[in-house]
């Protein structure tokens, strides 16, 4: 047994990445994910319209802070608003005074109606009790009921994805290096940007069909409401599978062997279940960690999964996550073709010629001759 | 594969012009501080068989792997045809596993733009006559290891390749199925494929046009057969009984019989020398593998003044 348990030391020692993920991974993960696990919700940011903005917004309290106070808006306004995700409550005033909340964000809903009924009294609505929002009671839209599998389901569909997406890809160049066909490949014709396409195409197929099943599911068995356009969710489905399968790739090109893929495709993926706001709503993340959730496609995702689904956005208010999972995409697919290249056309990096001149092939003819 | 189809694969090659010399002039390859390859020439000629000759270690997969493009040179020049002219067998058998004899040979069709009637048409004779005809769609996975290699040939073989470069194609192969190999390399050279072979197997490099020799990626021999085995400095001796002290690091045993080699300008062996009941030995000509030995031993006995002291066939090759 002594020389069992000596053997895999010797054999741990020299798979160092494996060592480090042993050691290190369990720290590091235990910080990062330390401050980001949190429910609760501090801040709630609202917008404020209507003639008597100004009045009703120096009026707030804590939790809630205006991000925006617009006199000369009406309650279509603030609907709007809430829609795009710039505030989880809307004021308006007037008349017919109206407090909106996001039901889509369901920790900040949540703790906004708690914050709303704590004051005592239904008028108040976050504001003195002299406050011109008198009489106004809370409307929750979007998720009227706050119903966790709302949220969780759009989110859970990008998180399905990840998993297949990011873990089984990662599998892929490392197969071809261990059966060594990898070798085979860098002699091919074959350009590295295809090998890359090559790669990602059969698995997006795969998880666009994985992807309609999870959404159909969800919609029927769970009722959960599609009430945005198709070919938005599209677009960002496809954007994020490519910034998912991209990842995967680039994993399986700095692996030498499948459990190495395995192991990093994990690292990727575990943090994303936790910080892409996916269960732990972003704004509670410790803000020195936030920033990671911002690196994640999920993070994106799970924000037009749930704004196309829940609020009906339109893609003018999902211009930023939509451009970020252009960005991964594309860093991705040069990422993979820069390792690819490094793999595929080894000898390009150095002078030949492919075709001798037929005084080259000559003068080659005599360079085996004794000098 | 018929003889009308092998000229016709001659033919148009001939009328392209593509009938060149490929190969590797001074390459040298190395992997951090190692080097694996060190001013290493080698020449593939169209229409002609070439082996890469070596033991353990030589450096045979490095300069095969940089001569199809799978390996950087760090120095001197390779030349080759463009990769769609290429045929390349790894020291693997560089099949899928997990996919069938037929669905690896219309990948590879697939990527070098042959279309599948004209494929199956090339293929369908190969795989015949080499037993895989009836196994085409099992996984190659599921195929045993002499058949994988020749899987592997053929898919090299099936875009008709100008330069063909075949890494251990016999290694762990059958007799038979070492027969089937060599038949297939044989076809490859007749449509005027210039082939390089790297081999263990001596017999197989003496039936070659040119043969290399490498020893710790050093060039020790390059020439004929008969040239390398012309080419051996000195003497060699087969002796009965065991060599004396000073005989062994130039000694081995073979086929029963101890082998001496004697350096130029060593003391002649004579009955004397034997002592007691033992005589010299007598001399005998070198066969390839005699010769391959004599060139390792000389490069091992004087690292320093190999190439100097060694005659022309040690040299680098006379020719």
């Amino acid at each position: 047994m002594l020389g069992m348990i000596v053997k895999e030391f010797r054999q741990l020692r020299r798979d160092r990445r494996t060592l480090a993920l042993m050691i290190v991974m369990p720290a590091v993960l235990l910080i990062v994910l330390g401050y980001a696990a949190s429910f609760d919700v501090s801040s709630i940011s609202a917008v404020v319209s209507g003639p008597q903005a100004a009045t009703a917004a120096a009026a707030l309290h804590p939790p809630f802070h205006a991000v925006d106070v617009a006199p000369g808006q009406d309650a279509a306004w603030a609907h709007s608003q809430l829609r795009d995700g710039k505030a989880v409550a809307a004021f308006v005033t007037g008349a017919r005074p109206q407090v909106l909340v996001d039901g889509s964000q369901l920790f900040a809903a949540r703790a906004a109606v708690t914050a709303l009924a704590s004051l005592g009294h239904s008028g108040g609505a976050g504001t003195s009790a002299s406050a011109p929002l008198a009489g106004a009671a809370p409307q929750i839209l979007f998720n009227p009921e706050l119903k966790t599998s709302y949220i969780m389901i759009p989110g859970l569909a990008g998180l399905v994805l990840v998993f297949i997406g990011t873990i089984i890809t990662a599998l892929g160049v490392v197969r071809e290096r261990e059966t060594g066909t990898l070798e085979q490949l860098a002699v091919m014709p074959i350009r590295p940007r295809d090998v890359f396409l090559g790669k990602v195409v059969p698995y997006f197929v795969v998880a666009a069909v994985d992807l309609g099943i999870v959404l159909t599911i969800g919609v029927s068995v769970f009722g959960v409401p599609f009430n945005g356009s198709v070919a938005v969710y599209a677009l960002g489905a496809l954007l994020f599978l490519f910034a998912t399968l991209g990842t995967g790739v680039v994993i399986s090109s700095v692996s030498q062997n499948q459990g190495q893929a395995t192991q990093l495709a994990l690292m990727t993926v575990l943090p994303q279940v936790l910080l892409s706001g996916l269960i732990f709503p972003l704004g509670s993340i410790a803000v020195g960690v936030r920033w990671i959730s911002y690196v994640f496609p999920l993070t994106y995702f799970t924000e037009i999964s749930r704004g196309v689904m829940l609020r009906d956005e339109p893609i003018s208010g999902l211009w930023l996550p939509f451009a970020c999972l252009a960005g991964i995409g594309f860093a991705m697919l040069v990422l993979a073709t820069l390792r690819f290249r490094a793999y595929l056309q080894p000898a390009e990096g150095h002078k030949r010629r492919r075709a001798p001149a037929p005084e080259e092939a000559t003068a080659l003819a005599g360079a085996g001759e004794r000098k | 594969m018929t003889a009308a189809q092998r000229a016709d694969g001659a033919r148009r090659r001939a009328a392209s012009g593509t009938d060149r010399e490929w190969g590797t002039r001074d390459l040298s390859v190395r992997f951090g501080k190692r080097t694996a390859l060190d001013h290493v020439t080698l020449r593939a000629a169209p229409g002609q068989i070439g082996a890469v000759v070596g033991g353990d270690g030589a450096g045979k997969s490095t300069l095969l792997g940089c001569l199809a493009g799978a390996v950087a040179a760090s120095q001197g020049e390779v030349q080759r045809p463009p990769a769609a002219r290429v045929g390349y067998l790894p020291s693997g058998s560089g099949v899928y596993p997990d996919l069938t004899v037929a669905e690896n040979l219309a990948f590879r069709a697939s990527v070098y733009g042959v279309s599948s009637a004209v494929a199956g048409q090339r293929v369908t004779g190969l795989l015949e006559r080499t037993g895989l005809a009836s196994a085409r769609q099992r996984l190659a996975g599921q195929l045993s290891g002499g058949m994988r290699k020749k899987l592997g040939v053929v898919a090299a073989m099936v875009h008709e390749p100008e330069l063909l470069v075949l890494d251990e194609p016999t290694t762990g192969v059958d007799p038979v199925s070492r027969a089937d190999v060599w038949w297939l390399i044989i076809i490859a050279a007749s449509e005027g494929a210039a082939v390089i072979v790297s081999t263990s197997y001596l017999d197989e490099a003496e039936r070659t046009a040119s043969v290399l020799v490498l020893s710790h990626g050093r060039q020790l021999a390059a020439g004929t057969p008969a040239e390398i085995m012309a080419g051996v400095p000195g003497a060699l001796r087969a002796i009965r009984g065991r060599p004396q002290e000073d005989e062994q690091p130039r000694a081995w045993l073979r086929a029963g019989q101890w082998r001496v080699w004697d350096p130029p300008g060593a003391c002649a062996p004579g009955p004397a020398r034997g002592g007691a009941g033992r005589d010299g030995g007598s001399v005998i000509q070198p066969d390839l593998d005699d010769a391959v030995t004599v060139a390792e031993l000389g490069s091992e006995l004087r690292p320093a003044d190999r190439v100097e002291g060694a005659g022309p066939g040690l040299a680098g090759g006379a020719r």
